[in-house]
């Protein structure tokens, strides 16, 4: 098999994982430093941007009285069910769509309006319709994660590759094995590749819900610390905010990569 | 026995600027069975539209094809389609690729699974069965499509361009194998050999591989100008084929034909390039 032995040559150089992994830790660990150095120094005032220890202690704080735990839990709540919501939404209309041009063309004008609706308008409409509770945040998040399920699920049945469904045809399949062996595949491709795209929408989405009127979540933590002028608890609840997040895309990025294996 | 007939066959497509473009106009042939035969012609002649056509993918704006005797009336399901372009299913393995035509009829999976093995061992893919396609060759991706269409044996094959894009030495390879898997003719069902209808730019390969080489116009509205047998015996010798007089002597009367084809095709896409 002479004709493997370019497929198994490694291509351009790639930086090595540790090397990569020292950095990152480097730059973040200059900036806290300098942010804090700067702070003592007396170059900046604590009071508008707070300092690394002290929001350190904040969250330690928090962790140790279980707060934020209640607070953290809540919003993971709202946005996996957004994205759940809003992916199987999506996901039906886009398959449906793209099986049907005509209806497609159709609805046309109509999507591109709604997604053009600036979300957070649409956040008070959704606490008076569904209250305080986690549902109007959940419906936040279901009209991000919604339309990029929608373009991306259209995309995968449309750009089915024509060879593909001419081979599949010509090798027998039914009308509903071209579906399952060529379309569905082919939108899922699509799909997993915007997974990590949706989990931040629908996150923002509960969030914002939370922030603009909410009794509990984080985005009700860092709207309570603003509203005192407690910058410490904004930075606090903004960090928590970003490791969650930086978290569950790692996560993500493994399962999409494992769901996509079989893409050199 | 006819394999295959073309009966005063016209396709035509309406352009984007709302002409009408004539791909092939009033083409009649016919393919016995067992016979290998090879198409050539210039680029844009309405080769792939030939096939598309035998394969049942696009109907004839006008005239009739005859499979096996009976007019085509959607897929020709007696035939199968060699693409120019990898035409494996990304997302399954190269196993269960092979196997997909026969677990698209019913075959349980195990005894397709068994039998998709036994296919791959003849292209020489053993080791290769949990692989997936983007992790193999050029040429291995196209062994691996010969073993998805030979397993379900059907007793018409169409090819287009299939070897194009491999490099020259991969080619001539993948030509000798399947000239191989053709002449061993091994279908339980059918004594007879398939019937091949292959499509190629490359005259060479045309004479090379076929019993017959027809020569197609120059599009649009391509014709048949010219049909000659191939007088070369059969099992060929791939390597050493193309340097017998024979080989020699045919290739240049059927180059004096096809080369006025060139010319035509070239000339009438100068306008528009310029």
């Amino acid at each position: 098999m002479a004709d493997v032995v370019d497929r198994l040559e490694p291509g351009a150089r790639r930086p090595r994982r540790q090397t990569i992994l020292l950095w990152q830790a480097a730059v973040g660990v200059a900036a806290v430093a300098l942010w804090e150095a700067l702070v003592s120094a007396g170059a900046i005032d604590a009071f508008f941007v707070s300092r690394p220890t002290a929001i350190a202690r904040r969250m330690w704080m928090w962790s140790g009285d279980g707060t934020i735990w209640r607070h953290l839990a809540t919003t993971l709540e709202e946005s996996l069910l957004g994205l759940l919501i809003g992916s199987a939404l999506g996901i039906a209309l886009g398959f449906w769509f793209g099986r049907s041009p005509r209806l497609a063309a159709i609805f046309d004008p109509y999507i591109t309006m709604l997604n053009a609706v600036p979300r957070i308008v649409l956040a008070p409409l959704f606490l008076l319709w569904f209250g305080l509770g986690i549902w109007s945040k959940v419906a936040l998040a279901v009209t991000l994660v919604f339309f990029v399920m929608f373009f991306s699920t259209y995309q995968g049945v449309r750009d089915a590759d024509r060879v593909l469904v001419d081979n599949v045809r010509m090798l027998g399949a039914s009308p509903r094995q071209l579906v399952r062996h060529v379309l569905v595949p082919s939108a899922l491709t699509w799909i997993f590749s915007s997974l990590q795209a949706s989990l931040g929408f629908a996150m923002v989405g509960a969030v914002v819900g939370e922030y603009l009127g909410s009794t509990r979540g984080l985005g009700y933590v860092i709207a309570q610390a603003e509203g005192t002028f407690d910058t410490t608890g904004v930075f606090a609840g903004m960090t928590v905010l970003a490791v969650v997040v930086v978290i569950v895309s790692a996560a993500v990025s493994r399962l999409e990569r494992w769901l996509l294996r079989w893409k050199a | 026995m006819t394999a295959l007939e073309f009966d005063r066959v016209s396709r035509q497509f309406a352009t984007p600027d709302g002409r009408v473009y004539r791909a092939v106009d009033d083409i009649s042939f016919t393919l016995e069975a067992g016979a290998f035969v090879a198409i050539v012609g210039p680029s844009g002649c309405g080769k792939s539209t030939l096939l598309n056509l035998a394969a049942g993918l696009l109907s004839p704006t006008s005239g009739v094809i005859r499979a096996s005797g009976d007019a085509l009336d959607g897929l020709n399901r007696h035939a199968t389609y060699l693409f120019q372009q990898d035409a494996l299913l990304p997302w399954k393995s190269v196993l269960d690729n092979v196997a997909l035509g026969l677990t698209l009829g019913g075959v349980p999976r195990a005894e397709a699974r068994a039998r998709a093995e036994q296919w791959l061992a003849r292209v020489g893919l053993s080791g290769f069965a949990r692989h997936y396609p983007a992790q193999l060759s050029g040429g291995m991706r196209k062994r691996a499509a010969m073993a998805q269409h030979w397993i379900i044996d059907r007793s018409l094959l169409l090819m287009d361009e299939p070897f194009s894009a491999l490099d020259v030495h991969t080619r001539l390879s993948m030509e000798a194998e399947l000239l191989a898997l053709w002449e061993s003719a091994d279908s339980p069902a059918a004594v007879a050999k398939k019937t091949v209808l292959f499509v190629t730019h490359d005259l060479e390969e045309a004479i090379a591989l076929a019993d017959e080489v027809v020569v197609l116009s120059a599009g649009p509205a391509a014709r048949v100008v010219a049909r000659h047998p191939v007088p070369l015996a059969r099992p060929r010798d791939l390597m050493d084929v193309r340097t017998t007089s024979a080989f020699v002597d045919l290739h240049r009367a059927l180059w004096m034909v096809l080369r006025e084809e060139v010319r035509r095709s070239q000339r009438q896409s100068e306008p528009s390039r310029g």
